[in-house]
């Protein structure tokens, strides 16, 4: 469904360049659920707006859904690949209300049945019609993020892609929204990719991994071995001690 | 026998306030009235904010009720004999050098000052919103050709930036004759620069915030999140500067009216009166200090509201 | 390694009045510490962070601070003129903070501000300071104290600066340590270098250390004890290392909330809260 080919992405503000991605390739198939672990620098967000076409790369042969697609989008291309984003405080028009923000795709594609659609949205990420008419200052953070997830939907399409969904969240709310996210993709038969810095959470909800790390393709390796520590590589390693939070040395 | 008496259940009506205060609004108006009350609310709490929005709308009143207001008297006919007459009981503002009443041109002149206002705010907050939101958002996610357009507009408002308000004024008046409209194509002319400014600053913080990616990426125009979601975004510092320019622009008319380049007579514009009086001034005082208080009174007035309408609207405070 | 109790705190109160009436950010929480590690565990609006900054006597106005008994040393902190904090702050109780990006002096040097922090309280020369700030540096095992001293905040990633933030609030030798969320603006990797750092710091001055964060697995890796919060009350208090048998039923849903890369659910465990623990 998705084919990344040689993926190179520099950041080159006033002399010296950054290499946030370098060489990636990598591909994800129908209804595949695919993670991308790394840490801060690591490359992995800019990855996901490479695809999405929000960042302008250097180097890129991708194909959706067996065509080549470029940094320019039509309207239909639109309507297949959608995005969630990391900060919930962020991702919502300040002036416009729930409502708004989820009648906005549709009306782009001039589609119909607005009302019952939005409703539809709405139930579907488990909120009530009291959210409908609120603006985002008076959602919570959990609130918000299933605002954008119900967003993202609206338009029915087959790739979702994730920034770190529940980074802001605490791990209460951490959990109703990966649970949320598990059931649409399953609903949806979606094929989404998700990126994280917790691998625990990349582990739940993805069947294949990769690791990235100073923009560069680690490894790939199914969730089965990560959870088994099944790997070769140092660095996957390194990642997986400290996941398990802090272990005191005896001298 | 028993009369049993069963009352009736008291209705339960929403009160106007619980309605607009109802953090579960039912629809998309009750919930923009609700923010809309809200910021009311922020506002008169604010004393010197409900200083300038009592003068503002007391502004407002008067022009509309100008001839109640004056007791009906006229504010342009002449009475020579009672010319440059003391504040008094026949005339509250005492008259002019043609008997004219005071009072009831002051009173007509509140429309000369709102119909200048409104008109230069009707052409400057369009042009200055178009030209920076282009500006910012071209500059910011349009790469290099954005950055040139980005760049030629704002060497535009530049250029209009460069311009004396009056020393323009001036020039229009001497090239197509003096008069309202053409005062105020030049307060326009001079006036329009800092608002696209302010909205190209306010559209590069928010080009690349996610909720704007979100909109691009469900495949809208440029157009479309131009107008629809970055706009509504600039209209709180606009309005906010559009206040406190208020004072500037009536006192460019009232400069201009000085000059004679402005109204011309015998409609009641307030510089044009102070001018007049300026040859009585020491025995006559009224003849001009009333207007000259006129000004002073309104242009504070939106001094104050515009202060505390960026008190409400800053985004930064919220 | 002395017993006595460093802190001891009764009945915390800490409200806040405002437009729609007042917020009780923390309510009648009690606990003690001595020479050890004390987790404080809670989500966003437990209160974790209002009581770390009650301690330190940074709740701003109109913030009210009331409890039965709040001891530092013996010392009562209730109600404590400025001069008082001025002295205790620092120099035997620190804190150190989330970001350091945003806690450190942008345009000051990084030893400049070492020593600064270390003149305050000690009357010493500036030679002294500087060796002092240097010897600092080296125990938060930096490479090369030398260059780092004469860096900004702004050159130092973040766990060198989380590092230097360390050395600037342990200069003056405090006995108690208020960590709010260390480790949380840092790479996973990172996390575990810097809070080895804070373990053997603590460990060998014998100070006693409060960790606020909302990261359940750190804390309950890292501390001798934990204090559970919810909605400005402390829940449950249990050892580190009891935690898997923990009784309250937020710790316990807390603990399965989180994915586990060991032992993965179908369907994470949602805390279904129940309002009585609001009582």
């Amino acid at each position: 469904m998705i084919e990344v080919t040689d993926l190179c992405v520099t950041f080159g503000n006033s002399g010296r360049p950054i290499h946030a991605v370098r060489n990636v390739s990598f591909a994800v198939a129908k209804g595949e659920s695919f993670g991308i672990v790394g840490e801060s620098g690591s490359g992995k967000s800019t990855i996901l707006k490479a695809i999405a076409g929000l960042v302008d790369p250097d180097r890129l042969a991708l194909r959706i859904d067996g065509r080549p697609t470029g940094r320019w989008r039509s309207k239909a291309e639109r309507r297949l690949l959608q995005f969630v984003f990391q900060d919930p405080y962020a991702s919502l028009h300040p002036r416009q209300t729930v409502d708004d923000a989820l009648r906005e795709p549709l009306l782009i594609h001039k589609l119909a049945d607005i009302d019952a659609e939005v409703g539809r949205a709405l139930a579907d990420v488990g909120l009530s019609p009291v959210h409908r008419y609120r603006f985002p200052h008076q959602l919570s953070g959990g609130q918000r993020q299933r605002v954008a997830i119900a967003r993202a939907l609206i338009l029915k399409p087959s790739i979702l892609l994730l920034d770190e969904p529940t980074s802001a969240l605490d791990v209460s709310i951490q959990a109703e929204i990966l649970n949320l996210i598990s059931r649409l993709r399953k609903t949806y038969q979606l094929t989404s990719i998700l990126v994280s810095h917790d691998l625990g959470v990349v582990a739940h909800l993805c069947s294949r991994i990769a690791i990235m790390k100073g923009g560069q393709l680690v490894e790939i390796l199914g969730v089965e071995d990560l959870r088994r520590s099944k790997t070769s590589q140092p660095y996957t390693r390194e990642l997986l001690v400290a996941s398990h939070g802090f272990t005191r040395t005896v001298a | 026998m028993t009369v049993e008496t069963t009352s009736a259940p008291p209705a339960a009506r929403l009160s106007l306030r619980g309605w607009l205060a109802s953090d579960a609004p039912a629809s998309r108006r009750q919930a923009v009235l609700g923010n809309v009350y809200r910021g009311f609310v922020a506002l008169v709490s604010n004393r010197t904010a409900l200083t300038g929005l009592v003068i503002v709308a007391a502004l407002l009143g008067i022009a509309v009720f100008a001839p109640l207001v004056s007791g009906f008297r006229s504010p342009i006919d002449q009475s020579l004999s009672e010319r440059l007459a003391a504040p008094g009981a026949a005339h509250w503002f005492g008259t002019d050098e043609f008997g004219r009443d005071i009072f009831a041109r002051i009173a007509y002149g509140t429309r000369v000052t709102l119909t200048i206002v409104m008109l230069v705010s009707i052409v400057v907050a369009p042009i200055g919103l178009l030209v920076g939101t282009t500006a910012g958002y071209l500059g910011a996610t349009a790469g290099r050709a954005g950055g040139i357009i980005d760049a030629v507009l704002m060497r535009i408002t530049d250029i209009f930036l460069a311009f004396p308000r009056l020393v323009l004024a001036l020039a229009f008046a001497g090239a197509l004759g003096p008069g309202i409209e053409n005062a105020v194509i030049a307060i326009s002319l001079t006036a329009w620069p800092p608002f696209a400014r302010i909205a190209r600053a306010e559209t590069v913080s928010i080009a690349r915030s996610d909720f704007i990616s979100a909109v691009v990426l469900q495949g809208a125009s440029t157009a479309r999140i131009l107008f629809r979601h970055i706009v509504p975004l600039c209209l709180s510092s606009l309005i906010v500067r559009l206040t406190l320019d208020m004072a500037g622009i009536i006192l460019t008319a009232a400069g201009l009216g000085f000059l004679g380049l402005g109204a011309q007579p015998p409609t009641p514009e307030w510089g044009a009166m102070v001018a007049s009086g300026r040859n009585v001034i020491f025995e006559q005082w009224w003849v001009a200090t009333i207007p000259g208080l006129a000004i002073f009174i309104v242009s504070l007035g939106f001094n104050l509201l515009g202060d505390g309408l960026r008190d409400v609207l800053d985004p930064k405070s919220s | 390694m002395s017993d006595a109790a460093l802190l001891e705190v009764e009945d915390l109160n800490v409200s806040f009045p405002g437009r729609g009436g007042i917020t009780r950010a923390v309510r009648n929480a009690s606990f003690s510490l001595g020479r050890e590690r004390l987790g404080i565990v809670g989500e966003s609006g437990s209160g974790k962070s209002t009581t770390g900054r009650a301690l330190l006597g940074l709740i701003p106005a109109p913030g009210i601070v009331t409890a039965k008994r709040m001891t530092f040393g013996g010392q009562d902190l209730r109600g404590l003129p400025d001069a008082e904090w001025q002295k205790l702050r620092g120099r035997r109780m620190s804190m150190v903070m989330q970001d350091p990006k945003y806690s450190l002096n942008p345009v000051l040097k990084i030893g400049e501000q070492i020593e600064e922090t270390y003149r305050l309280h000690h009357r010493s020369s500036q030679g002294e300071a500087r060796s002092k700030a240097l010897a600092m540096l080296e125990a938060v095992k930096i490479r090369d104290p030398d260059l780092v001293y004469h860096l900004y905040a702004h050159q130092l990633s973040g766990g060198m600066g989380q590092r230097a933030m360390i050395a600037m609030m342990l200069i003056a030798e405090p006995d108690l340590l208020i960590a709010d969320e260390p480790t949380s603006a840092l790479d996973v990797t990172v996390q575990n270098e810097v809070l080895r750092i804070l373990d053997d710091l603590v460990t060998d001055r014998g100070m006693g250390l409060i960790f606020i964060s909302h990261n359940l697995t750190i804390v309950g890796s890292f501390c001798d004890r934990v204090l559970v919060m919810y909605g400005g009350r402390i829940v449950e208090e249990l050892k580190a290392s009891e935690l898997a048998a923990a009784k309250h039923p937020y710790t316990q849903a807390l603990i399965k909330a989180a994915p586990s890369l060991e032992h993965p659910l179908a369907e994470l465990a949602v805390v279904t809260r129940d309002p009585a623990w609001l009582i």
